[in-house]
């Protein structure tokens, strides 16, 4: 609902609370920010007034809905289960299947992206002509929907005639069911998430780059580091925050993985494949509410899917903490 | 916020907003690091290549009849048959309404977005009020929150007020976002010197005036960054719209979803009209890329 990309990445940022803005104003000035006081409120009021409607209001309202044995045509009147549809989730081989399905297809998804981002970044750092050029092109797969993006990719990736596999037997090796395999299947939606997100990481770690000052470098140079030897141990360390954000970023993205899925086999079923080998959690959560109409038991995973996301960011805040500390 | 924010020092960072990234490029490029080689020139071409080549076989695809893309070997240059296909997508999914249905959907978004987030975020910069902390931590807090959590009592809201299959029930939740807040926050922080809005009040400004005539000048360009990346964002979800509305009357991306839903799918059909879809978001990227390049880089070293 938010910006997907950058939404989470100064949730990460912020897990130790923001420091409130530094007040130390000198007596006469007090009066004046006491006006202003008010005013405050007015400023932020529009913004409150739709973010509690249709955001804070929900969430909380999942909550409830999770407790309760509700159907979509039966909205209002659910009767209380209390946590029985959380010991029905965890019982449950779909959600099992769908979790792990998630955590593959996530790690397959995330780490050569960032991987991919992380060079490429490094190659975009350097003088290049048409560098303007370079930047924007790589960015294109970023503004291409999922929808429009899987709709390409699931004809590319196809059995019979996509181009992969055309270029696959060209080569002499086998053509492969991409769909109906669940390595391959996962593969290939890896690949979406990937086509899609890696020139905009590239560009991140880019900004970050360009902040790290030249005289590192020129140490380094002095010390006789070579070209590799400062990569790792200048930029990845200057890097490491960006690096983390991505990385909670990224992991936020994948735990919510939908579109691609949905699409992957280009008529919307939300299954996830013939025996759900490429189903997700966003995907099994739209198959309960919305195609077998169970609304307690989508909302249910739902918090699972938000309980998950907490923990992941609650590490990587933990472990850039701890990193923290240790350089001091 | 010590903890992983890039880094960078706050302040400073915006007064002239590329100057210091070009003198520290400059520092690079001058010693030996600067100068890329052939290699680099082939991979970077290679990428390059490969972000273009998806977006690049729709047109192919798109513009064959589903006999000759099945062809060995299979074609590479466009042909003829486009403007059939994209008669005979906008047969299978009301693509045209799609895309006027998203230009509202989007626009709307993308004005109340820039709007109330230029207003919450100089609050939560410049002015001073109790609680602010803690509704600034609530904010930010929920970037972390998946969309599935909300979808379910939005869904009930919009069939209590029958606005299933309605725009507004797909604008009015996504009118704000806290990635908005946070940013505009933080370009005000380091853009707007405290100077100016105390003088704005020895003139004896209302605070509406200050905010007219002296907030919104300074944040202009944090606003069109935030304007181009929220109409992408709009254009481009997914989620929500697909439950929200149906293909009677859809966004882009609904109309897209439903496209491939017939019983004897045609590739070329569905390919004409993912680029149908998809088309408008290019043109304005292709006018616009540069910026928001620059947007997504300026927006990643502030956060």
């Amino acid at each position: 609902m938010t910006i997907a990309s950058g939404t989470v990445r100064e949730a990460a940022i912020a897990a130790p609370p923001p420091a409130p803005a530094a007040t130390s104003p000198a007596r006469p000035r007090k009066r004046r920010q006491l006006t202003r006081n008010r005013w405050g409120y007015a400023y932020v009021a529009p913004f409150f007034l739709v973010f509690a409607a249709f955001s804070l209001y929900p969430f909380m309202y999942t909550a409830w809905v999770s407790l309760h044995e509700t159907s979509l045509s039966n909205i209002n009147g659910g009767t209380w289960v209390g946590l029985e549809n959380y010991r029905d989730l965890l019982q449950s081989e779909f959600f099992w299947n769908a979790a792990r399905n998630t955590l593959t297809i996530g790690i397959l998804a995330t780490v050569p992206q960032l991987c991919m981002a992380l060079g490429l970044a490094h190659l975009l750092n350097y003088k290049l002509r048409g560098r303007t050029f370079f930047r924007t092109v790589m960015l294109m797969p970023y503004a291409t929907s999922i929808a429009a993006a899987t709709l390409v990719f699931s004809q590319l990736f196809g059995r019979d005639y996509g181009l992969i596999n055309t270029a696959l037997e060209a080569v002499g090796l086998q053509a492969i069911d991409w769909e109906a395999g669940t390595v391959s299947s996962q593969v290939a939606i890896a690949v979406i998430v990937t086509w899609r997100w890696t020139g905009y990481n590239a560009l991140i770690y880019l900004a970050a780059m360009q902040s790290i000052p030249g005289e590192l470098y020129e140490a380094a140079e002095i010390d006789g580091a070579s070209k590799w030897k400062q990569f790792l141990h200048v930029t990845i360390p200057s890097l490491r925050p960006t690096i983390l954000f991505t990385i909670v970023v990224s992991t936020i993205g994948a735990v919510q993985l939908f579109g691609e899925p949905l699409l992957f086999a280009g008529n919307g079923t939300t299954s996830g494949g013939a025996s759900g080998q490429y189903q997700t959690l966003g995907l099994l959560m739209y198959q309960q509410g919305w195609s077998n109409f169970h609304i307690g038991q989508a909302a249910t995973t739902a918090w699972a899917m938000f309980m998950i996301i907490l923990v992941i960011v609650g590490v990587n805040a933990v472990i850039g903490r701890l990193r923290n500390r240790a350089d001091r | 916020m010590a903890t992983l924010a890039p880094p960078v020092t706050e302040t400073g960072r915006h007064a002239p907003p590329a100057a210091p990234a070009v003198r520290r490029r400059g520092r690079r490029g001058g010693s030996k690091a600067g100068k890329p080689g052939p290699v680099t020139y082939t991979l970077l071409t290679l990428v390059a290549l490969v972000s273009i080549f998806p977006l690049y076989w729709t047109l192919v695809a798109g513009s064959h009849t589903n006999a000759e893309i099945a062809a060995t070997p299979p074609p590479f240059l466009p042909n003829a048959s486009l403007f059939d296909n994209f008669q005979a997508a906008l047969e299978q999914a009301p693509i045209g309404k799609a895309i006027l249905n998203s230009v509202l959907v989007a626009g709307s978004i993308t004005v109340g977005t820039v709007l109330f987030c230029t207003l919450a975020g100089f609050a939560f910069a410049k002015l001073q009020f109790r609680g602010k902390g803690v509704l600034l931590g609530l904010v930010i807090g929920t970037m972390m929150v998946p969309t599935q959590l909300a979808v379910i009592p939005l869904f009930m809201m919009i069939a209590e007020l029958q606005w299933v299959n309605q725009l507004q029930a797909v604008i009015l939740p996504t009118l704000v976002s806290a990635f908005g807040v946070f940013f505009m926050r933080q370009y005000l922080i380091s853009a707007l010197p405290n100077e100016l809005l105390e003088a704005g009040r020895v003139d004896g400004a209302s605070t509406f005036r200050i905010f007219w005539s002296i907030v919104v000048p300074v944040a202009r360009p944090a606003m069109a960054v935030l304007a181009m990346l929220t109409f992408l964002t709009a254009w481009n979800e997914f989620f929500w719209p697909l439950i929200a509305l149906t293909t009677a009357n859809p966004t882009v991306q609904v109309a897209l979803a439903g496209l491939g839903s017939g019983y004897v799918p045609q590739r070329s059909v569905i390919m004409a009209g993912t680029l149908l879809g998809t088309l408008p978001v290019l043109i304005v990227f292709t006018i616009l890329g540069k910026q928001i390049v620059g947007g997504i880089m300026q927006g990643a070293v502030k956060g």
